[in-house]
């Protein structure tokens, strides 16, 4: 049932621990947030995922899978910043997702053509086909962020990392960037981990909010302990996850009334 | 209003612009005019009308015995080297500082070593490139080689550490290989880096090539310069300094062109 599997995650930096023992199991298609204060290692935990590092103990996997060494296609990330290539236009941002893989990086003649098309339609679907041919320079950060979301799921990885992607972005892009991603979603159900320092953005958009802290601490010596992961929250339904149950699971009604909740 | 926000208008500023080269100019008029009015015969300074005809007779007259115009053939001889010393500087720095930027063994490897080879001062190894390469092309060529490339190499293999790690991350999870990542992440973003260094390292390649051919030549800017030394030819001399001046302004601006045209990504930045 899990999909992603973290056990035992340890993760030092020269002997200073920046994470401990964190263990995780995310379901297929689930949208895991991620939150904590700056330095709590929150950005490490997604590196970790990403496989950009290794874990010092512990592994993750994925699908049950070998803990992969480095980045790969099963893997797709947005950065806050450059996550785009600045070099290419737009269009060929969205063609390097197919083309990467291949000998040389490159299409040429009928292939590119076709890949070149398949881009225009993701282009036209993520609302960027007017820039088409400009380059990412000539982009709002808003935009580089959207084209920076359809290159990832172009190449069309098995889980999204999303680290603060609109971390950069006015309130009002924000938002509408909210509202690209969660339609994303719905067409494409894809398990997402995202960090993000904005709490009621991690509520809105995550079904789970995991929020990464200190559980040990040291007077003397701050550094000695590493963060994990200190509450897991249901945020499904506006945060409010049992709100609904009764709709779901009829048969608890006919149990009376619940207890009164303790003081 | 601070001095530092005062901006000139634009006559003005043609006009600051043009300043210093017309005082340089009047400068060397005054001193030429005092040194012939005490000795006509003086070869010193030489009068600027003097340096002009000199100069027409340099860019026209052909030599008696063998008819070629001897500036055009220095100018073509001394180019020639230095594209050949620029352009092989510029394909060792380029693969090697991609190497020393992208790949940790190589950089472990290599860049210290690169380091202390750029402290080696060039024209010190000259003698020794004339005992082992010949007095030919191959010796001067290979001094703007060694004169140009450490630095190159240092500075394209830092520019190529300053891409953002995110970049060469997000590659890697669209399924690049390290040679795709090379050649479609790294090398693109470098070009222009390649085409500003090497502005900044052409008066260094200049300077070398002027030494060598000062040293051991038939044909060649530099070479016809330390000739004529000896007879005070300061007509002929000028002539040539101002030429190369021009020859390198001129390739400098040509580069700069290209470096706007071909890279517009750039977005006006560099």
């Amino acid at each position: 049932m899990s999909f992603v599997t973290v056990r035992d995650v340890f993760q030092e930096y020269d002997g200073r621990p920046i994470i401990e023992r964190v263990n995780l199991d995310v379901a297929e298609g689930e949208f895991v947030s991620i939150v904590g204060a700056s330095g709590c290692g929150k950005s490490t935990f997604l590196r970790l995922l990403l496989a950009d590092e290794t874990p010092t103990r512990g592994r993750i996997t994925v699908d049950g899978g070998t803990p992969a060494r480095e980045p790969g296609r099963e893997r797709g990330v947005v950065f806050q910043k450059y996550s785009v290539f600045p070099h290419m236009t737009v269009r060929d941002n969205i063609v390097a997702a197919e083309s990467f893989p291949k000998g040389w990086g490159w299409f040429r003649g009928a292939k590119l053509r076709e890949a070149r098309a398949r881009a225009d339609e993701v282009l036209e679907r993520i609302g960027l086909a007017h820039v088409a041919k400009n380059y990412p320079s000539t982009l709002s950060g808003g935009m580089q962020q959207r084209l920076a979301i359809g290159q990832a799921l172009h190449a069309r990885p098995r889980i999204l990392l999303l680290d603060e992607p609109f971390g950069a972005l006015d309130p009002g892009t924000r938002l509408s960037m909210h509202e690209f991603l969660t339609q994303l979603r719905a067409e494409t159900s894809m398990t997402v981990f995202m960090v993000t320092h904005d709490l009621g953005e991690g509520f809105k958009l995550g079904d789970r909010v995991l929020v990464f802290d200190k559980t040990r601490w040291d007077p003397d010596y701050p550094e000695r302990y590493g963060a994990t992961i200190t509450y897991d929250f249901d945020a499904r339904d506006h945060g409010i996850p049992y709100q609904h149950i009764l709709d779901k699971i009829p048969s608890l009604a006919a149990q009376g009334d619940p207890a009164p909740a303790p003081d | 209003m601070r001095l530092l926000n005062r901006h000139p208008t634009r006559p003005t500023g043609i006009l600051l612009a043009a300043l210093p080269f017309v005082a340089v100019l009047i400068a060397y008029w005054i001193g030429s005019e005092i040194r012939l009015a005490a000795n006509p015969q003086d070869k010193l300074l030489p009068a600027p009308e003097t340096i002009m005809i000199t100069a027409g007779r340099l860019f026209t007259e052909p030599n008696k015995r063998t008819g070629e115009i001897l500036l055009w053939a220095d100018t073509f001889a001394s180019l020639r080297r230095l594209a050949f010393g620029v352009g092989i500087g510029a394909l060792i720095s380029l693969t090697v500082g991609v190497g020393i930027g992208l790949l940790p063994y190589v950089r472990r490897g290599l860049s210290s070593f690169v380091a202390v080879l750029s402290m080696v001062p060039p024209l010190a190894l000259l003698p020794i490139l004339f005992i082992v390469f010949g007095l030919g092309e191959t010796s001067k060529i290979v001094l703007i080689v060694i004169g140009i490339t450490p630095f190159l190499i240092r500075d394209l293999s830092q520019r190529v550490l300053d891409i953002p790690h995110e970049e060469i991350v997000k590659a890697q999870t669209l399924g690049a290989s390290t040679w795709v990542i090379a050649l479609r992440v790294v090398l693109p973003q470098i070009l222009p880096r390649l085409i500003a260094a090497i502005r900044l390292s052409l008066g260094a390649a200049w300077l070398f090539l002027i030494a060598a051919e000062a040293v051991a030549a038939e044909v060649g800017l530099g070479y016809r310069i330390f000739l004529v030394r000896r007879y005070l030819a300061m007509d002929i001399i000028l002539t040539y300094v101002i030429w190369i001046t021009l020859l390198a302004f001129l390739i400098d601006f040509a580069l700069k062109t290209l470096s706007r045209k071909a890279f517009p990504w750039l977005g006006g930045g560099l």
